[in-house]
């Protein structure tokens, strides 16, 4: 047997709570990421992603603290991303606990930041996010794109190419999300994650449009993906975690239960 | 119980997995009156291994690690980069010497990776793998062989002296997962982030009586 495939729960936080609302049984606070984190944790998820999306300074003080409250009782891998823009950044959010965090913007601004931090505190804790978007095809093979501002705003860079150089300048990991499918519960945007998975030899985490636990089993039997990251049918307890890793037992798949 | 803190990153995790399990009074520290007065040790580490290296040496780590280990027979735990500078020699950034208390040799995986059926394996190896048991030991206390622990790491543990393998892994080649030698125990994986497995590990250890 080899290594699992990792099933990640992500959570997005504005100003210390998770948005996207989240339905459990028996939760009492179903905005408290503490006890959100807490809960997957107990389900057997195999690492927890914690996105930040607080604009205000203030607000990120009080992500600080979350991730402290959420390293201390949560014994599993603990990525946080969101608002990472600088080498000090990083440190803030390793010495709260966490033990990845996730760099998106800062990376296409400054592409050194990938290789500092790598240097400084390991490969292993450095992820680069990927926001990609379809755009018109070249010599009739399709092209990704990375956009920023929540898929509004064209970089001009192609996605494929930018996650070999993030590879090279020292990323640990990929999270590649597909803004095509974000929030569409359609499945993950497979060609994108294919021939990313296949251009790198680092970890790649599929993300974005998971509707439904098929959706997971084919992003790593048809994408290549390494992990699968997945919000709402978790939160909205469509699927539990235990369900989702026997489903992808059931087609072949190798996973932690 | 002390955990060797020479200043490379998230040792926060690893201290409140000990409190969890029931370990009274965990310090994070590199003063040497601490850690000589500690009754367990905990060496762990993360990064790269030349600044790791160069740290432990600039605090005095290696020497307080070896009193503990030969003089105080305190038991000692060393975690995933813990583990790898502990060995004599780690390809890592070039070349760097290490502390060589368990001769032997770390190793990068190797690009392009694969396993026994061919098909190809990302480097870092990250994730949740299988620890086959090679030998018994206290530390393993319930925890049944083959039980899945949480790996991240690019480069390899081979002891010299195969006598001292506990647990191995296969990850297109067969790693040392975790060294076992006296009041000395040491994994590749975190038990500090491989849940119920890995709290359980963290339980044995502070109730861990070494023979010697």
């Amino acid at each position: 047997m080899g290594l699992a495939k990792r099933i990640i729960p992500c959570l997005d936080v504005d100003n210390g709570r998770v948005v996207k609302g989240v339905n459990f049984v028996g939760i009492r606070d179903a905005g408290d990421p503490v006890e959100i984190a807490r809960r997957y944790n107990e389900q057997g998820a195999d690492e927890i992603t914690f996105l930040d999306i607080t604009a205000s300074h203030e607000g990120r003080e009080t992500t600080v603290h979350t991730v402290e409250q959420i390293a201390e009782q949560v014994f599993i891998p603990l990525t946080v991303g969101g608002g990472i823009r600088s080498v000090d950044d990083i440190r803030t959010m390793l010495n709260a606990g966490a033990d990845k965090v996730s760099i998106n913007t800062a990376a296409i601004h400054n592409p050194e930041l990938v290789r500092q931090a790598s240097q400084r505190f390991g490969a292993q804790c450095i992820v680069v996010a990927i926001d990609a978007k379809r755009v018109a095809d070249v010599d009739g093979q399709p092209r990704w794109e990375i956009f920023t501002h929540g898929g509004r705003k064209p970089t001009g860079i192609d996605a494929v190419a930018w996650a070999v150089k993030m590879a090279e300048l020292g990323a640990g990991e990929i999270l590649l999300t597909s803004m095509d499918r974000d929030g569409t519960k359609n499945g993950f945007e497979l060609g994108v994650t294919r021939a990313i998975t296949d251009a790198v030899d680092i970890p790649v985490i599929a993300s974005g449009g998971v509707g439904n636990l098929q959706h997971l089993v084919d992003g790593i039997l048809l994408g290549g993906a390494d992990a699968v990251l997945a919000a709402s049918i978790f939160h909205f307890a469509e699927y539990t975690v235990p369900e989702a890793k026997a489903y992808m037992a059931e087609r072949g798949i190798e996973v932690r239960l | 119980m002390a955990v060797i803190d020479y200043g490379m990153g998230n040792l926060h995790s690893v201290a409140s997995a000990l409190a969890h399990v029931g370990a009274d009074r965990v310090v994070v520290t590199h003063d040497v009156e601490q850690i000589r007065a500690a009754d367990r040790v905990v060496f762990p580490g993360v990064g790269a291994i030349r600044d790791c290296m160069a740290e432990i040496r600039r605090l005095h780590c290696d020497e307080l690690l070896q009193v503990a280990l030969t003089e105080q027979h305190k038991p000692v735990l060393a975690i995933c980069v813990g583990m790898q500078a502990l060995m004599s020699h780690s390809e890592e950034n070039g070349g760097v010497d290490c502390l060589n208390v368990i001769p032997g040799t770390v190793r990068h995986f190797g690009q392009p990776l694969h396993d026994a059926e061919g098909l190809r394996l990302k480097v870092p190896h990250m994730g949740w793998s299988e620890v086959r048991r090679v030998s018994e030991h206290p530390l393993w206390g319930g925890i049944p062989d083959g039980t899945r622990f949480y790996f991240v790491h690019s480069y390899y543990v081979t002891a010299a002296d195969r006598s001292l393998v506990a647990g191995s892994v296969d990850y297109g080649v067969c790693a040392d997962a975790a060294l076992a030698r006296d009041n000395l125990f040491a994994t590749q994986f975190h038990p500090e982030k491989s849940h119920t497995a890995g709290l359980q590990l963290l339980r044995n250890f502070i109730n861990w009586t070494p023979a010697c």
